[in-house]
Order: structure tokens, then C-alpha cells, then sequence
């Protein structure tokens, strides 16, 4: 395919014996949201892991742009400024205040301009509702805050592709929503992600194409996330689902 | 109320020698304090390596620094080694010796601790912004564990600036001999100028280290 921008090929990753991908595969256009859900310890995370370099890999091979993420230095801090990430734990830089946090890798790592980033920034600040936090520190701020500060941080590198890693695992289920709705906007705008949750309400509204994982297999895709959460076809998928259904 | 001696203070130069002695002190503690920070962050680092045979290294090494008593530590290195291989040691460099060398090992061990309980998605999150290994360490790491080992080696510090007392017993003249020299000056004269002079001397230890632990207080609530 000509609009292929992050690719996966024949993934295989081991942690000693245990072996959590045998032989994965998987396709990301560009401006394609791909959202992956699965029981806990199916390997989502460690897949998004895998995809910027944060773990080793046994074999295969991940491309960015046709370009292969290898993880020795000078490559792989390349590809990740190419590939935006956003943790589970609020994972700001606790010592800096929001805007030092945003501005600290456009201008260490790209050497950016000052003033030019923290105008991308403030801007971005205002979108998702935070531009009059930019001198608190990260303890200042809630949850949900900083979450959506982390998302930020991670656009004003101008990252082709987003991987979102559970990231409203850890809040309150009130901060939820304000962090869904910012993903929503990006995924509108035209965003590629790939975007692990457990979120089902989330993940059906946004995907453009959903991935069930288990035991490091896709047990069941499909591009159209609405009859995929209405009539799953596997057995599998319909209990995994059935389990988020309080009747 | 009986006499409490303090007026020898106030004889001749008493309480300006009484100064010069708190300056030796100071000045010990502080060179020894300095070289500590500097050493003591080098070894933190190399503590926190991969590698175990450097591990048991400075396991050991902090484990009989812990264990000594740093009067004995003095003896070996002051009345010890200057025997045995036959230098020439003055008392000052061999009590700054044996300072840093404590100093180093409880300052690497802070930096150590520091350094590792610092949460692994700091690191990973600072790379997943594409920084290399030398910009997450100077601008994400480094910084935080700066902020976690201030209260606790400033901690460290007075306990040093207070341990140098005992330098007096490898024949340093520093604020405790010059009181007692003042004190047996006067022996006739004031008799109770023991209970005065070491008064003073007690408050003068207190004026040092009281604003070094406040400092590490302040400090503490700024950054938690």
C-alpha cells in the first residue's frame, strides 16, 4: 500500500523464555486511528513499546516511513521524535513547570527556536484548556491536567504518528472525558495513532480500525468498530466484551 | 548566682583565638565537605552501575567507613601511615583525609539512593521524546536527584562540621583546645570558666550548624 506509514513485520518478542509476540503483524496508514484492546497482559503495551524503541526486540522488524527503528542511539532518537508517545502514569518532569516540560525536548532535541515553540505551545495550551497553568508545576495540576499536558508535550514535537499507552488508566473517571475529547479532536484533525485502552466506549466512537489481541495474536480485526462492538464475530471477543457489561 | 567564667573570654585576645580555632574547624570541615559533594556524586554514579564486582567495592569501602570510628580512622592515617611509609603528614591534610574519605562514601550512598529512586518512566519518557542518553541524564535526571540529596547531605554536613571535634586528639589547635587552653590559663583566676568557655564554644557550634539545617528544611518544603 502507497500510504503506509508505521508497519510491522513478523514482530517477535521475548521477555527470557516467555514469549509474548511470535510472529505479529500489523499496517498503519497515515491519518488511520488503530485502537487495540485485549485482556490485561496480552502484550499491548509492550507492542507500543516495541514500536519507539523501548524495548529490545527478538526479531522482525518495525518501519517507520519505510525507514527501520534500530535501537542504537543516534537512529532511534531520530524515530522517536517522529513518533510521539503518552504513558499510562502522568509522567511529566515533576522539577520543571508545564511550559519547560513542553518546550525542553523542541529545543534540546530539534534546537528549535524559543520563542517559536512556546508559541506551538501556549497555542496547544489553549486547546486542550490549560494555557493558564504554564508556570505551575506538574504537582499543581490533576490527572487528567497533566495528561493532557503530556499529550502537548508530545505534539509540539510534530510526531507523524501517536502511540497512546492506557492513558486514562490511572485517572480518576471523571478526568476521563476531558482527555478523551482532546484524543477526539486529534483523531479528527486527522492524527495517526495507535491507541491501546480500555476505554470501549472510546475506543468504538474513535477507531477507524479495531484490533482484539490475546496471547500476543489478533484474534479479531475490523474497520468498522461499530458492528465490531455490536455483533463481534469470535467467541473470544464477545466474552472479552461481555465482561464490561453490568446487566 | 556563682561565677560562670565567661569574663576570660573577654581577657586579652581570648575570644578572637576562641574563633581563629572555630575557623580551623570550618575550614577542615568545609575542604573536607567540598571534596566529599565532588567524590561523592563520582562514586553515587559508579554505584549504581551494572557491573558487580564495582558494587562489592564500594560495599565494602562504605561498610568499613560505617563500622570505624572515625577517631580510629584518624590514629591509623595520622600516628599509622606516617610511620609505615615514612611521609610526612600534617595533622590538618590527614584530618581532611580522613573527612573526605568518610564523607565520600556516605555522600555516594545518598547519591545512590537518590539516583535510584528515581521512577524508570522518567527515563523512558524523556527518550520516547527522542532525547539521548546524555540530555535525559542532564535534564530530566540529574536535576530531580539533585533536589533529593540536598536535605539529606546537608544532614550530612553538620554531622562532619560536628565530628571535627575530634581532630583535637590528633594535636590540631581548633576551637575546643583553644577553649581549654583558655580555660586552664585561668584555672586560679576562674575556676568555673569551664562551664562558661565550653557554653560558648557549645553556641558556637550551634550558630554554625542551626542555619546549615534550617537551610536543608527550606529546601525540602520548596521541592517536595
Amino acid at each position: 500500500m502507497e500510504n503506509v506509514l508505521l508497519s510491522v513485520r513478523h514482530l517477535r518478542k521475548a521477555f527470557g523464555e516467555h514469549a509474548i509476540f511470535e510472529d505479529f503483524n500489523l499496517d498503519v496508514h497515515k491519518g488511520e486511528v488503530v485502537v487495540i484492546i485485549g485482556p490485561s497482559g496480552c502484550g499491548k503495551s509492550t507492542l507500543l513499546r516495541c514500536l519507539n524503541g523501548l524495548e529490545p526486540i527478538q526479531g522482525g522488524e518495525i518501519l517507520l516511513d519505510g525507514e527501520k527503528v534500530l535501537r542504537d542511539n543516534t537512529s532511534i532518537t531520530k524515530m522517536r521524535q517522529k513518533i510521539g508517545m503518552v504513558f499510562q502514569s502522568y509522567e511529566l518532569f515533576p522539577h520543571k513547570t508545564i511550559l519547560k516540560n513542553i518546550l525542553l525536548a523542541p529545543m534540546k532535541v530539534q534546537k528549535r527556536p524559543r520563542a517559536e515553540v512556546e508559541a506551538e505551545a501556549l497555542k496547544l495550551l489553549q486547546k486542550v484548556g490549560l494555557a493558564d497553568r504554564k508556570d505551575d508545576y506538574p504537582r499543581q495540576l490533576s490527572g487528567g491536567q497533566k495528561q493532557r499536558v503530556a499529550i502537548v508535550r508530545a505534539l509540539c514535537m510534530h510526531p507523524e504518528i501517536l502511540l497512546l499507552d492506557e492513558i486514562t488508566a490511572a485517572l480518576d473517571p471523571e478526568m476521563v472525558r476531558e482527555v478523551l475529547d482532546v484524543v477526539l479532536s486529534l483523531a479528527r484533525a486527522g492524527s495517526t495513532m495507535v491507541i491501546v485502552t480500555h476505554e470501549m466506549n472510546f475506543a468504538r466512537a474513535i477507531a477507524d480500525r479495531i484490533l482484539f489481541i490475546e496471547n500476543g495474536k489478533v484474534v479479531e480485526q475490523s474497520d468498522n468498530p461499530k458492528a465490531f462492538f455490536a455483533h463481534p464475530v469470535t467467541a473470544r471477543a464477545r466474552d472479552f466484551l461481555k465482561s464490561f457489561d453490568y446487566e | 548566682m556563682p561565677s560562670l567564667g565567661i569574663e576570660v573570654l573577654f581577657k586579652g585576645t581570648n575570644f578572637l583565638r576562641l574563633l581563629g580555632g572555630l575557623w580551623v574547624a570550618v575550614r577542615i570541615s568545609l575542604i573536607s565537605v567540598a571534596i566529599s559533594i565532588v567524590l561523592g556524586i563520582a562514586v553515587g554514579m559508579l554505584m549504581t552501575a551494572k557491573r558487580k564486582l564495582l558494587k562489592a567495592v564500594f560495599r565494602i569501602y562504605l561498610e568499613i567507613v560505617r563500622i570505624m570510628p572515625q577517631m580510629v580512622l584518624l590514629f591509623v592515617v595520622y600516628f599509622g601511615t606516617t610511620r609505615v611509609f615514612g611521609w610526612n603528614l600534617n595533622a590538618e591534610t590527614a584530618a581532611i583525609l580522613v573527612f573526605s574519605f568518610w564523607g565520600t562514601t556516605e555522600m555516594g550512598d545518598l547519591v545512590r539512593g537518590a539516583l535510584q529512586s528515581i521512577p524508570a518512566i522518567q527515563h523512558e519518557s524523556a527518550q520516547a521524546l527522542g532525547m539521548n542518553p546524555l540530555q535525559v541524564y542532564v535534564s530530566v535526571i540529574l536535576p530531580q536527584t539533585v533536589r533529593r540529596i540536598i536535605p539529606l547531605s546537608i544532614n550530612l554536613i553538620t554531622r562532619m562540621v560536628k565530628t571535627t571535634s575530634l581532630v583535637v586528639m590528633i594535636g590540631i589547635v581548633e576551637v575546643l583546645k583553644v577553649a581549654q587552653q583558655i580555660i586552664e590559663a585561668n584555672r586560679r583566676v576562674a575556676p568555673n570558666a569551664a562551664f562558661g568557655v565550653f557554653a560558648v564554644v557549645f553556641l558556637l557550634y550551634f550558630l554554625i550548624c542551626w542555619p546549615i539545617s534550617r537551610l536543608a528544611g527550606y529546601l525540602e518544603k520548596r521541592w517536595s
